[in-house]
């Protein structure tokens, strides 16, 4: 038996480290990886509910979050390929054009 | 303490080491590769919550595909190192300050409300049944299970006008 909380607390402590990760990083595939971190956080979340209540739907959820993040990062590879041609650069601080 | 607590601390050790390594390095191959290391962390840690399923889902879609994409995209474009400048100064210190309140909001809240539940580890036979999670996602999650299709193909379709309409933009 394990208490709960390190399951979560390790959860939080992933999430936290995506989510500076997203603040601090100015390359845009960083950021990607970080948004991963952060889904990862969320899955160890679904999956210590699972065990806890004894219930499958926890996993079944993962899987559904597994194919949305595998989706979300198809099409914004794509886009960070386009942006790429574009502009030269995958750095976010160029990608002001709409404030100019 | 119990040979499963041993394990789960030195999985989060590493889990976590390797996310810091990730934020922290200048290289995005490495990055990535750090990221690789946290995904295999965090599928053995499922393979001790009683989830063999899921975790080697994880271990197959996120340390090897997704990640694949992701090497293969940053040595296509050549985006190893960016140059960090900063254009503004106050943004980072700010970024890591409000990062760090918010991991300590969310385990003040854990603290004060998970209070003593436990995890049972090894976990109930039932759980790690993938037969049983294929008939859940057929019955119980058979609409939502049919929309990921719908995102899947979406996501396909997507990638490949977004591409392709790059090509025939350089054409002309």
């Amino acid at each position: 038996m394990i208490p709960m909380i390190y399951y979560l607390g390790l959860a939080v402590v992933l999430f936290g480290l995506g989510l500076v990760g997203v603040l601090l990083r100015r390359n845009a595939l960083v950021i990607f990886m970080s948004l991963e971190l952060m889904f990862n956080a969320a899955n160890l979340v679904f999956v210590s509910f699972s065990n806890y209540y004894g219930l499958l739907d926890g996993q079944a959820l993962v899987i559904f979050v597994m194919v949305a993040a595998a989706a979300e990062v198809a099409v914004g590879l794509a886009l960070m390929v386009m942006i790429f041609r574009t502009k030269g650069s995958i750095d976010i601080d160029q990608m002001s054009k709409l404030k100019e | 303490m119990s040979a499963a607590l041993i394990v789960f601390i030195i999985l989060a050790v590493i889990a976590v080491a390797a996310a810091l390594a990730m934020l922290l390095s200048t290289n995005t191959v490495y990055s990535a590769l750090y990221l690789i290391i946290n995904f295999i962390a965090v599928g053995v840690i499922y393979l001790t919550l009683g989830a063999p399923f899921v975790a080697l889902a994880q271990i197959t879609v996120y340390a090897g595909a997704i990640m694949v994409l992701f090497l293969f995209v940053i040595m296509m474009l050549g985006a190893e190192k960016l140059s960090e400048h900063e254009p503004l100064k106050w943004q980072r210190p700010v970024a890591i300050v409000l990062g760090l309140a918010l991991i300590g909001e969310s385990v003040y809240a854990l603290v004060t409300r998970v209070g003593t539940a436990m995890i049972s580890n090894p976990a109930a036979e039932k759980l790690a049944d993938p037969k049983a999670l294929g008939t859940l996602l057929y019955s119980k999650y058979a609409l939502p299970f049919e929309v990921t299709s719908i995102i899947l193909l979406a996501a396909t379709i997507g990638v490949v006008v977004l591409t392709h309409g790059g090509k025939k933009e350089e054409k002309q």
